[in-house]
């Protein structure tokens, strides 16, 4: 695997089951059923999309980053990539991608990291983490924050270096650019379109992205 | 202030054979010091602040706040709440794998060949996944608990496509790492083979363990002095131990 694939889609937005713009700092909660593909639209550019799976049918079985990682020989995740649960099932596939990398390093932002990361008094600033959390308490869910593993940040650029160098980066996404997921069987997605003001990772300018999901 | 490890400090020491499990709570003030008892050790780590497991140690904030993808001497193993938990105040090893998580019961067999415990009784094959979970279950953990852990003594480097390989011959016989409990830590662990090791062998080498009190994260501190972030790590972990009773108002 080459770490940077693009592969546009031929699925057209006419025949989609489900449309919604999600802002930057809300999260967005959706169940695909097997078969299902999910279009996420960076709308204006540059934006991080936090997001977490959980199979379905058994929800504590959920996204694992470094599982993902080691089957696929590569750090970067794109077109072709197949999300894996810890138990080593496939959640979801990428199936179509204009970015061409995204991150499974970088994890959520959280309250507590930027007060190690940036400064102190940083505590009030909103998170992902913390837009995970309402959302799991917020909806019916057995999911709760041990149950908050490491995501993909779909159009975040964290390039690792050989010598073992790791660092957020502008972003290589631009207005418009998309990545398709189809899910291998029924997948929790939990969104947070990430706020974000401390770094490049939205380009320091949080914006919305659009959700689309067709039936397969 | 934390000093440099000396025989006379040493409170506990245990030799952890290839292919078991272990845990302990390691004092804040204390250190976890593992030596390799042969080449190409391999050691999953989890850590976990002892007194509220859901503050567990977290690969990428630990990543992201050094601007790191290898842990070695001067690093920081932090947890998702801010918290340091160990810190690596000596290692000889220079590269510690952060990324590949930990062999499963599938992959050991389809690699090592079926190894049951009926026919191999303590040679049995076991997956570093299985040793986790079994040792997390003894302290009311369990899968949901299982996050990307550290594989010490194991490199695992990327090239510039973002391709995984892992270094062969990287640790040796001897080689020593010193992790700091920061607060109060469980220490979950698996000595085990590195997943993405493609000897076809089934081999787990063994470690000695020995805790010896080190003392807390001083001005001076290696790890501190390391970054900004971790002076404000070790003092956002220290506000957790400052609610001391004042002398004369003992109980």
């Amino acid at each position: 695997m080459s770490g940077f694939c693009i592969k546009p889609s031929t699925r057209s937005a006419d025949e989609t089951i489900f449309r919604e713009t999600v802002n930057a700092g809300d999260y967005w909660l959706y169940e695909l059923k097997q078969g299902n593909v999910l279009r996420i639209v960076d709308l204006e550019g540059n934006q991080a999309v936090d997001t977490l799976f959980f199979n379905a049918a058994d929800p504590h079985d959920r996204y694992s980053a470094v599982d993902t990682l080691r089957a696929q020989g590569n750090v970067y995740l794109t077109a072709g990539s197949r999300l894996l649960a810890q138990s080593g099932a496939t959640l979801v596939e990428i199936v179509a991608d204009t970015c061409g990398r995204h991150d499974t390093l970088g994890g959520a932002c959280a309250s507590e990291s930027n007060m190690i990361r940036y400064a102190l008094d940083k505590r009030f600033m909103h998170s992902c983490r913390d837009s995970f959390l309402l959302a799991l308490a917020e909806n019916n869910t057995v999911l709760s924050k041990r149950d908050i593993g490491h995501n993909v940040n779909f159009f975040m650029n964290v390039p690792v270096t050989p010598e073992g160098g790791l660092s957020f980066a502008d972003g290589i996404s631009e207005p418009g650019k998309y990545v398709e997921m189809q899910a291998a069987m029924d997948v929790i997605v939990l969104v947070s379109n990430c706020p974000q003001l401390n770094n490049p990772c939205n380009a320091y300018n949080p914006t919305p992205v659009e959700m689309l999901v067709w039936t397969h | 202030m934390s000093t440099m490890y000396q025989q006379d400090l040493v409170c506990y020491r245990e030799a952890l054979r290839g292919g078991m499990s272990w845990s302990m709570v390691i004092r804040r003030g204390f250190a976890l010091r593992l030596t390799a008892m042969a080449d190409n050790a391999n050691v999953a780590l989890l850590a976990f602040n002892a007194q509220q497991p859901l503050d567990r140690y977290n690969m990428p904030d630990t990543l992201k706040a050094q601007h790191t993808f290898l842990l070695t001497q001067g690093h920081i193993l932090y947890s998702d709440m801010g918290h340091a938990l160990l810190s690596i105040i000596h290692d000889s090893v220079g590269w510690h794998d952060t990324v590949s998580g930990v062999s499963t019961r599938e992959s050991v067999k389809e690699k090592y060949g079926a190894g049951s415990y009926q026919q191999l009784r303590n040679e049995w094959h076991r997956s570093g996944q299985e040793l986790l979970l079994v040792e997390l279950g003894k302290h009311g953990l369990g899968r949901r608990d299982l996050v990307a852990n550290v594989n010490l003594f194991s490199k695992v480097g990327v090239d510039a496509d973002g391709n995984m390989q892992f270094a062969h011959n990287h640790s040796k016989a001897g080689d020593v790492v010193d992790l700091r409990a920061d607060m109060d830590v469980l220490v979950v662990l698996a000595t085990t083979q590195h997943p993405l090791d493609p000897w076809n062998r089934y081999s787990p080498v063994g470690v000695t363990a020995e805790i010896w009190e080190c003392g807390v994260a001083g001005d001076d501190d290696i790890c501190r002095l390391s970054r900004p972030e971790n002076a404000r790590g070790l003092d956002n972990t220290a506000h957790c131990f400052c609610q001391q009773p004042k002398a004369g108002h003992a109980a």
